[in-house]
């Protein structure tokens, strides 16, 4: 390579044009993505409250409303799911500090009297094989139709009434820390009544 | 050295996974499924092209002592155009590759050929390079991760092979796992090399 004398004044120069060059480039591709990027995520909450809630027609997305946690340090985002403007069922996006790999997200419905319809994994670094079994119908199925009101969310080793995943004790723990985050947060709303 | 040799060393003689180990981080991080290592791999070959293709284009206009920030720009930039496409047409993907994918951006095979090889030689020789070199990284890490997903999810490529409720051997999709197949695998591609 023939180098090239560095003065101040070319170092500098070459310097701006390249990163000038570099700015421009990207600033059209971000444009170019912004739009597909933004219905992507739109589709994919769509798709998680679609799992939750029982059939709904109204746009949870543009309902959405904020409601505090119950120990008040935080909000959690609610989608309500109405068919034919009457509340079929609540989606509470949720989640807990106490993974093994970080923070879980997960995706509770509600029906409107309180009882868990269903919930799907937004998230979760859970270790493989072991923590991320939370994914499998196996354990997240059996929360489905219970309602919190008689159903410990905890598991049975602390008392409660969810059976944990063999050897991932402290990723079912947090599981049902979110759910009950999410349960106690709607609650103390009264949101079911 | 001619244009054949340029392309086709990053495959067994200079493979940058198994030979040059370079780019240990993503190598180790992201191979628990066949599938992650191939787009790994096709990331980091497309960046490696590209900013070969830039800095072989450029070399002569950039002054020596600012060449590093100067590759490093163009490699950043190429590394984040990645992501938003990767973002906006394969979101599945993406949200697998996570954090792995920024740091391509530091992943020394790019760097590494930027500076020994695109801002010494012509364009046309730089693309077989990075060309090669990335094909050779994405094949590293697609053996890797389909050695992996067989032994520890008794899959390939998402497909089961394995009756649905057994498990695999654990070991292998965790970071032990990676450390020891990388190195049996070090080992076959030595007694390779020797016999060639």
């Amino acid at each position: 390579m023939a180098k090239k004398i560095s003065s101040l004044r070319n170092m500098v120069f070459s310097l701006f044009v390249i990163t000038l060059a570099a700015s421009a480039a990207l600033g059209y591709i971000y444009e170019l993505t912004k739009t597909p990027i933004a219905e992507m995520n739109l589709k994919k909450k769509l798709q998680a409250i679609k799992d939750v809630v029982p059939d709904f027609n109204n746009n949870p997305s543009a309902d959405m409303y904020k409601i505090p946690t119950y120990d008040g340090t935080d909000s959690l985002e609610c989608y309500p799911a109405k068919k034919d403007k009457e509340l079929v069922g609540t989606a509470i996006k949720t989640y807990t500090k106490n993974g093994f790999g970080g923070l879980v997200w997960l995706m509770v419905g509600f029906k409107a009297d309180g009882t868990i319809n269903d919930i799907s994994i937004l998230e979760q670094n859970e270790t493989p094989g072991l923590g991320t079994k939370m994914t499998t119908p196996e354990f997240k199925n059996q929360f489905n139709g219970k309602n919190p009101e008689q159903y410990k969310l905890s598991v049975k080793k602390d008392g409660g009434d969810v059976d944990a995943i063999t050897a991932a004790t402290i990723s079912s723990r947090a599981f049902c820390d979110a759910v009950k985050r999410a349960y106690e947060s709607y609650k103390n709303k009264g949101g079911n009544k | 050295m001619n244009q054949w040799k340029n392309f086709t060393k990053g495959f067994i003689k200079e493979n940058p996974v198994f030979v040059l180990l370079l780019g240990m981080c993503p190598t180790l991080g992201v191979t628990s499924s066949a599938i992650n290592g191939l787009g790994m791999g096709l990331a980091t070959a497309f960046v490696l092209v590209m900013s070969n293709i830039v800095i072989a284009l450029i070399k002569n206009f950039i002054p020596d002592k600012v060449r590093i920030p100067a590759f490093i720009v163009v490699i950043a930039s190429f590394v984040t155009i990645v992501q938003m496409v990767l973002q906006a047409y394969l979101p599945a993907l993406y949200a697998q590759l996570g954090i792995f994918i920024p740091l391509i951006v530091v992943n020394c095979i790019i760097l590494g050929r930027a500076e020994a090889f695109a801002s010494k030689n012509g364009v046309w020789s730089s693309i077989l390079d990075g060309l090669g070199m990335g094909l050779g990284f994405s094949l590293a890490l697609t053996v890797l991760g389909a050695i992996r997903e067989m032994l520890g999810a008794g899959a390939i490529f998402g497909f089961k092979f394995i009756p649905a409720n057994a498990d695999g051997i654990l070991l292998f999709i965790l970071a032990p796992g990676a450390f020891i197949v990388l190195g049996y695998l070090i080992a076959i591609v030595n007694k390779i090399k020797k016999e060639a």
